[in-house]
């Protein structure tokens, strides 16, 4: 964090407490009463169906599953700019998860995001969306979550700086950025594309990564869908500022989100690998639902094509002021990028590659040094990462010659820094997040050569 | 002409900046344990080390080599005096075709140069990027449990001119 950015929100921050403090009456929230925990045969079948299928569209082992844990036992480490907030343990444990807690005090946290004992959560628990989310479907999620395996593990304590380790602050980033709105239907809009409006800026939680935060993390409401940051990722824009080079249309963000990749984008992979694993297995109509409303959300940019005319021309003055990168290119990358074999197995053609048309070049430099991971006991794309293969001026060099010769962008700035980084932090992302459970193919084409 | 380090000998070799680092290696020095299998840096079985890190010389072109340190299975030891990662791989009859094993072996290698007691898992996780098709993989993990143990004995340490040591 630049000084300036600091001082900006150490100013902010004391700003707030005052707040905080002369808000203290209407920042006190109530401790729900300890319920003995549910017998899970008291809870319908059909409910707990559906509330299976709401935490998969909320993506919620993403981040109460981590890597080598038990099912939403949590821990996982969540790197924010102001410390690190670990998540919680969300099974019915009655001492360490939530086995204590009425459906009420589950609705509370989802609303308003307070725990049962009345203590304010951080928004690292995305309950700027959750807000929206139904009574019907926040019972649905509660009966799923309270006939999951108790685990008993404590919480991790969060590692955060003064002012932001007082829960009180909470409060004032509420009053600032907390809107206590359910989604309200929109009469002009089909009901497929409303069911998308609500799971979108609800229990999906797009926005919290996909658009950009402002000092205080709070989703910047004037840049929705515009781009943002998770674990060390770009979150690419999805609104009428996505790179993508060709346009997203709603039936190929169905695909995508449903099978995990498209012959026009490539395969999703990173954190996003997950989401989608996560969509594979939910009903049809709520990702086709989601893809209607994203794709009037990003809208089609009318005069935007495919790769341009003169990518040959362009490819030639690349490689010619740039022999390291072409040679690296030809050897590393070509045979799988220009075997011609089909995707999901095979390399995305590189004009395709939003990656490479991104203002932000830390995807492809994750995937370049790190590769695509195997998923465990399924088929599904591979890249090897070539880390070992390459220092930070060679991989620099590569990435400059794929932008000069797959995009019609500018060079990016700080690369070199950007690729140190990537060496740096990826090797953490891989140790503490959890593995795609699915491979992003249907099974259909799993069966294909 | 570039000049290539292999074995702890350099080599004159007249490749092209792109050619991969395989190619070299089989084609022109004539050392044929790496392997070459997919050509996609996908199978592991032409896995070399390079400066201490196991790479995929089949996706590894020469113009990232300069003044490098190449060592391939050639250079951990000799029929007469295998290095330890040979014996081990021998003597827990690790192979069946074979055709996946210079690979395994050489990132087993580079894994036990840095970590010398590695745990089942961390031998799993790292040979993960090779592929066995005959399914030898649990002669293979003794294999490499018991090159550690080999290593750790100073009588198993090998006369060949093992650079990667």
């Amino acid at each position: 964090m630049r000084a300036s950015t600091r001082i900006i929100a150490g100013i902010v921050a004391v700003v707030l407490i005052a707040a905080a403090v002369a808000a203290f009456a209407i920042a006190w929230r109530p401790a729900i009463a300890a319920i003995d925990p549910p017998d899970p045969q008291s809870f319908d079948t059909a409910l707990v169906k559906r509330g299976r299928d709401l935490a998969a569209i909320g993506n919620c082992s993403d981040c109460h599953t981590p890597r080598g844990a038990k099912n939403f036992a949590g821990g996982l480490p969540v790197p924010t700019p102001f410390g690190t907030i670990f998540s919680t343990n969300i099974t019915p444990d009655p001492e360490t998860g939530i086995g204590r807690w009425s459906e009420a005090a589950f609705r509370r946290a989802m609303r308003s995001g307070v725990n049962r004992e009345g203590q304010h959560l951080y928004p690292t628990f995305p309950y700027d969306h959750f807000t929206n989310v139904s009574d019907e479907d926040d019972r649905a999620l509660y009966a799923f979550l309270m006939t999951r395996q108790p685990v008993r593990a404590a919480a991790r304590e969060n590692q955060l700086s003064f002012p932001f380790n007082q829960r009180l602050a909470i409060t004032g980033w509420k009053l600032l950025f907390l809107r206590h709105d359910t989604y309200r239907p929109d009469p002009k809009q089909s009901a497929e594309w409303n069911r998308g409006a609500y799971l979108v800026e609800g229990l999906a939680h797009c926005g919290a990564c996909h658009t950009p935060r402002n000092a205080l993390g709070a989703e910047r409401v004037s840049a929705r869908f515009a781009g943002g940051d998770v674990d060390d990722w770009h979150a690419y824009a999805i609104n009428d500022q996505s790179r993508s080079p060709v346009p997203w249309t709603a039936d190929a963000l169905f695909a995508y989100l449903r099978e995990g990749w498209h012959p026009d984008h490539g395969t999703a992979r990173g954190p996003m690998a997950k989401v989608v694993s996560n969509l594979s297995s939910v009903p049809a109509s709520d990702v086709r639902a989601i893809a209607v409303y994203m794709a009037s959300v990003s809208g089609t940019t009318p005069g935007r094509a495919g790769p341009s005319e003169d990518a040959l021309t362009r490819a030639r003055t690349a490689s010619q002021t740039n022999s390291v990168g072409a040679s690296i290119y030809t050897a590393a990358c070509a045979s799988c990028h220009e075997g011609g074999r089909p995707l999901p197995y095979g390399g995305v053609d590189l004009g395709l590659s939003t990656a490479i048309s991104s203002p932000d070049p830390r995807n492809l430099a994750n995937v370049v040094l790190s590769g695509i991971d195997a998923v465990e006991g399924e088929r599904s794309p591979i890249m090897p990462g070539f880390a070992a293969s390459m220092n930070d001026d060679q991989a620099s060099a590569l990435l400059n010659y794929l932008r000069a010769r797959f995009s019609d962008q500018p060079a990016w700035a700080d690369l070199k820094k950007t690729i140190a980084d990537a060496r740096r932090t990826q090797t953490v992302f891989l140790q503490t997040s959890p593995a795609p459970r699915n491979a992003p193919a249907d099974p259909q084409q799993r069966e294909k050569p | 002409m570039m000049t290539l380090k292999v074995n702890g000998r350099e080599h004159q070799v007249d490749a092209e900046a792109d050619t991969p680092l395989l190619y070299v290696l089989r084609d022109d020095l004539k050392l044929n344990a790496a392997k070459y299998g997919c050509g996609l840096g996908q199978c592991g079985s032409c896995t070399v080390i390079v400066d201490g890190k196991a790479v995929l010389s089949c996706v590894m072109p020469m113009v990232l080599l300069e003044g490098k340190q190449v060592t391939t299975l050639e250079g951990l030891g000799t029929i007469a005096e295998p290095a330890p990662i040979q014996r081990a791989f021998m003597e827990e009859q690790a192979a069946q075709c074979g055709y996946c094993i210079p690979g395994m072996m050489m990132r087993a290698q580079a894994l036990l140069q840095k970590n010398s007691k590695p745990t089942d898992e961390q031998i799993r996780a790292e040979l993960e990027p090779h592929l066995c098709r005959c399914g030898t993989h649990m002669r293979i993990l003794r294999a490499v449990h018991r090159a550690a143990r080999l290593m750790d004995t100073a009588d198993a340490l090998p006369a060949a001119n093992g650079s990667a040591r």
